[in-house]
């Protein structure tokens, strides 16, 4: 076990985890944050994403020890962001989700792509969204929400 | 008898003309190609060192002509539709550093370095069927400082003397399995060695067969 202090959200917290935890269950148990969602452990499905320092990140195979002073974000945290705002603001218009599991790891992704890229085509969105799975396939609607916010923030 | 003697002479002086005429040409041919310059032989036979450590899987997986990088010793398509992008960097939601951090995760058995990205296309070591493409193919393209970030001879030896993602090849971390990832055929310092040969024989290239 080890000693970490994690700058989440612009918070700093206190976690001891054992060093190769991954940064997923930190959040989820440690930190009881559990809005980041566990989908396939892998990186393959974009359920557990978050930002390092605003990439979009896999946090299912990050482990805690290798975050250093890394700023994470989280989808708790991601509506206090202008575009993260907008996301979600677009997300609810456009009635995108189903079950939800996989939106929030939606959400970060597509907030990525929007600090990244102002305006997306339907090909920008497709590549970037492209890992993160969605078993109830709302991609027509993710699609919508994502050019719905970049109109919002243009 | 006369008649013999007569001719003696003229024989000798063929002969003669005959015999220095091929000291010339052999002298000629040694002063081009490999056995005027035992230097050429031994650089091409370093290149060939070089060549068996470029498309190693730790390497030629990520110098691909294709849009998307290669991962394995069986070199199979990148999981995750993990894709090229502009810059050889992923694309904004799905980059190379979304999950390839500074080290390798050995805990998840995520490899990982200083800025993870693709070689650039005019890098690429392998065809659009993932073929790895010849020695001489390879060397040329190595070799192109149009190709390869102005790199001469010096500065290509410094970049597989000191390149984090050069370095990482022999120090790949684990599988998610928890088993080692393979290193390049021959060890970092005898591939240096090999550079260091090549480089000071003039980067020769292997003819294109």
């Amino acid at each position: 076990m080890a000693t970490y202090q994690l700058n989440v959200n612009g918070q700093t917290k206190k976690v001891d985890a054992d060093p190769s935890t991954p940064l997923l269950w930190v959040l989820r148990e440690e930190l009881k944050m559990t809005g980041t969602k566990y989908g396939c452990g892998i990186s393959a499905c974009g359920a557990c994403t978050v930002h390092l320092n605003g990439v979009a990140t896999r946090s299912c195979i990050v482990p805690v020890s290798l975050i250093g002073n890394q700023k994470i974000t989280t989808i708790e945290g991601i509506g206090s962001d202008p575009i993260g705002r907008a996301v979600q603001s677009a997300w609810v218009e456009k009635d995108v989700v189903q079950c939800g599991y996989c939106q929030s790891g939606q959400i970060m992704s597509a907030v990525a792509l929007l600090k990244a890229t102002t305006k997306p085509t339907d090909t920008n969105i497709e590549e970037s969204m492209g890992g993160n799975l969605c078993r109830c396939a709302t991609y027509v609607r993710i699609r919508e929400a994502i050019k719905r916010a970049a109109e919002q923030l243009a | 008898m006369l008649t013999n003697r007569r001719l003696q002479l003229p024989l000798f002086v063929l002969i003669c003309i005959l015999g220095m005429t091929c000291l010339v040409l052999s002298t000629r041919a040694g002063s081009t190609g490999e056995r005027a310059n035992p230097k050429l032989a031994d650089g091409l036979a370093a290149w060939e060192q070089v060549y068996s450590v470029l498309v190693s899987p730790r390497c030629i997986n990520c110098h691909t002509a294709t849009d998307y990088p290669q991962q394995g010793d069986d070199r199979h398509r990148h999981f995750a539709n993990i894709i090229r992008g502009r810059e050889g960097r992923g694309v904004p939601a799905l980059s190379c550093i979304g999950c390839h951090q500074e080290v390798n995760a050995d805990s998840t058995g995520v490899p990982g370095g200083p800025d993870w990205h693709l070689a650039p296309l005019s890098m690429r070591w392998q065809d659009t069927n993932n073929r790895p493409l010849s020695s001489a193919a390879v060397c040329r393209s190595v070799t192109d400082q149009s190709k390869n970030e102005n790199m001469d001879g010096r500065a290509l030896l410094t970049h597989h003397q000191e390149a984090a993602l050069v370095l990482w090849a022999w120090n790949p971390g684990r599988r998610p399995d928890g088993s080692m990832r393979n290193p390049p055929p021959i060890s970092h310092e005898a591939f240096v060695a090999a550079t260091r040969t090549w480089v000071e024989a003039g980067t020769p290239c292997p003819r294109a067969k």
